[in-house]
């Protein structure tokens, strides 16, 4: 029971990674109906981004004095770059090819994410780079479960911006125009929503929730590598799939599903394949009910 | 007229302002503290070789470039012409016979880049019957190419068998494999198609990585053997000697033997009946299927005959290296692959067979430079996309799905 539930707390913690990643895979979708492959790369440049500012708070000596301070800054910092990383992305490689057939477009999207996989290759080196200690390890033993203290910032983390993200969404202008857009583009258009700005918001916004995961993940365990975006990638559209593509709440829960699913099939079933299984999903999800749990935004023409 | 290019070019200022604020981060802050020149002088290059294509675009857009661009355009169509006026047997056994020469002069190194760029043809013309004709897009091809190298690794290994007759069982098995990955994804359009093929081959590569007891892991299998002939022997009377074709101008004879195949069986595919029927399903599926089109069954095919072909050269890879480990199979070959089908032109076999010159032989020349071969790639892809999205050398035949149209 202990070492069910101390899986539960780390597959929840994983999931909330997947779940930040799979938003912006699932609100570029539902704007645009784009998968975009570069995704995982923000994600990449997040973590980067972190080691970069961290490591140099580090050598300034403000990290041991004001860690909070330079973890927060740091955070909010790779979380615009990667928001204006984004939008150079969509304005070059996407929005010229917003008429072009989506053949193009999957194929500019997947171009981009090789040119910046390979940039961040190029400025960053090849072998990965590790994070320097922000909290000391210190772990809460509740019975026989543990519970490191990094573990708890990340959860709080990640609930926090879900939350936010929420409310933007559904509380404010840009996420009602959000809205509008996904649903119907003329007729948004018609009602004075200017489709270029919240198309550039919606990868903003993405890239952001991406970067914050970036550099949790970093964190969590340590080191990045410029190719870490890829298969966490993969598997966060996975749980964008399994939550309803299109859908906010979807995308969310099946981070959260595919999290708890890879870290019991690593316990029970076996450490080596836990990274078949979000694909086994996938694959299952799309072909027995490609609309997801959810369901949403899925016509016939694009499944 | 000066109003537009006044917005250009305050475009163009703009897009390098934002571009040093995404770079200098990268380069500029390192834990030994803040530095702007390595960031500059990226950044200064970039600048200048943007002004460089931009200046060269307003110039053709004055058309001040015409007195070059004309006649080099009207030379180009004639010299199409009296190409086109030979007849084409005449012209493919003219290439057929410069194909031949190379082993009797060139030295190792040429000969090792051909035979690295056949392989990739046959890979590329493999892909481009999914692709290219049936409009699938698929983002896992290579998982074929490593089943094949897989199935002729393990036959050679642990029974010996010889190179001509796993030929056809590495292709059955790869075509197998089609079928299992393809049945259930068929049901599936576009982008999602797309993801899941990428799924699938991971997955392959992980279970090539993860079965010990048949794969040797990563560790990879060892000791394959090479092709191997029965070749007459003139010595003492007549007697058929056994020898194994270890040098590079033998392998070289052999995978340009299965490349002449490949582009004959893909050109006979393409303008047979199932050849039209794939074209059709790529224009328009619901079309298709009200003329009469099974297209499940035909995607089916085309999935199955493009894993052949990826089957056929991972034999020959296999043979050829003597060697196979899961790193030689990963996402970023099929994204290779991908861009070589469609630098070159989709559907296109002469514009496929250029794409791949262009992006496995080119960068040989710039070796100097291997560390940005990637970077060009991913660079080059999107750019294509954005200005010549049909290719370098575009097929006769390709219209536009009209789902996309609307």
């Amino acid at each position: 029971m202990d070492f069910f539930l101390q899986q539960c707390i780390n597959g929840l913690t994983l999931g909330g990674f997947y779940a930040l990643i799979a938003l912006g895979y699932t609100m570029v979708f539902g704007v645009i109906q784009l998968i975009n492959f570069a995704h995982g790369e923000f994600f990449a440049a997040g973590g980067y981004m972190g080691v970069i500012l961290l490591s140099f708070c580090a050598s300034m000596g403000f990290l041991e004095t004001h860690p909070l301070l330079c973890l927060g800054g740091s955070m909010l910092l790779a979380m615009g770059y990667c928001a204006m990383l984004a939008m150079a992305v969509e304005k070059i490689a996407y929005m010229p090819l917003r008429r072009a057939s989506r053949l193009s477009m999957l194929l500019s999207a997947l171009g981009m994410s090789i040119f910046l996989q390979n940039g961040l290759m190029l400025t960053q080196g090849v072998y990965s780079k590790s994070y320097p200690t922000v909290f000391t390890n210190k772990v809460l033993h509740l019975g026989n479960v543990s519970i490191s203290y990094m573990q708890i910032m990340t959860l709080a983390l990640t609930a926090g911006l879900l939350v936010g993200l929420n409310a933007l969404v559904f509380r404010t202008r840009i996420g009602t125009a959000m809205r509008a857009t996904a649903q119907d583009k003329v007729m948004s258009a018609l009602v004075g929503i200017n489709a270029n700005r919240v198309i550039s918001m919606t990868f903003a916004i993405g890239a952001g929730l991406a970067a914050a995961a970036g550099i949790m993940v970093g964190m969590y365990y340590g080191t990045v590598r410029y190719d870490m975006g890829f298969v966490p990638g993969i598997k966060a559209f996975a749980a964008a799939v399994l939550g309803g593509i299109g859908n906010i709440t979807g995308a969310m829960l099946g981070g959260l599903i595919i999290g708890l699913v890879e870290i019991f099939a690593a316990a029970y079933i076996s450490g080596e394949y836990k990274d078949v299984f979000a694909f086994i999903i996938l694959i299952a999800m799309l072909y027995f009910r490609p609309t997801g749990i959810m369901g949403e935004n899925v016509d016939d023409t694009r499944v | 007229m000066t109003l537009e290019y006044k917005k250009i070019f305050q475009k163009w200022a703009l897009g390098l302002a934002w571009f040093y604020l995404l770079l200098w981060p990268l380069m500029g802050i390192t834990p030994d503290g803040l530095s702007f020149a390595p960031s500059l002088k990226v950044w200064a290059t970039v600048a200048a070789g943007t002004a460089f294509f931009l200046f060269i675009w307003i110039l053709k857009q004055q058309g001040r470039l015409d007195f070059f661009s004309r006649p080099a355009i009207s030379l180009g169509r004639s010299v199409g012409k009296a190409v086109g006026a030979l007849p084409n047997k005449l012209l493919a056994v003219a290439a057929i016979a410069a194909l031949c020469l190379p082993p009797l002069f060139a030295g190792r190194y040429v000969l090792d880049v051909s035979i690295n760029v056949m392989i990739y043809v046959c890979l590329g013309l493999g892909l481009n019957i999914v692709v290219g004709l049936c409009g699938l897009l698929d983002l896992g091809y290579i998982a074929f190419y490593g089943v094949g190298a897989y199935t002729y690794a393990l036959l050679s290994i642990n029974y010996a068998v010889p190179f001509w007759l796993c030929l056809p069982v590495a292709a059955g098995m790869a075509a197998i494999a089609g079928c299992i990955i393809g049945y259930p994804t068929l049901r599936m359009r576009g982008d999602y198609l797309a993801i899941v093929t990428l799924g699938f081959g991971e997955i392959v590569r992980l279970i090539l990585n993860n079965w010990m007891e048949l794969t040797n892991g990563p560790n990879g299998i060892l000791g394959i053997n090479a092709p191997g002939v029965w070749w007459p022997n003139w010595a003492d009377g007549f007697t058929l000697e056994h020898i194994w074709l270890k040098k590079l101008p033998y392998l070289y004879y052999v995978i340009l033997g299965l490349a002449l195949f490949t582009i004959l069986a893909v050109h006979r595919l393409n303008y047979s009946r199932i050849g039209r029927a794939w074209e059709a399903i790529r224009e328009d599926e619901t079309a298709a299927e009200l003329m009469g089109v099974n297209t499940f069954r035909l995607k089916l095919l085309a999935y199955a005959m493009g894993a052949v072909f990826g089957g056929l050269a991972g034999a020959f890879f296999a043979a050829r290296m003597r060697f196979v480990s899961p790193n030689s199979f990963l996402f970023i070959e099929s994204a290779m692959v991908l861009s070589m089908v469609v630098l070159g032109g989709m559907a296109s076999i002469p514009g496929i067979i250029l794409g791949t010159l262009a992006l496995i032989a080119l960068p040989e020349f710039f070796r100097d430079f291997e560390q940005y071969r990637m970077l060009a790639f991913g660079g080059a892809m999107t750019i294509m996309m954005l200005f010549r999205p049909k290719g370098l050398w575009p097929a006769k035949r390709l219209g536009q799905r009209s789902e996309e149209s609307q």
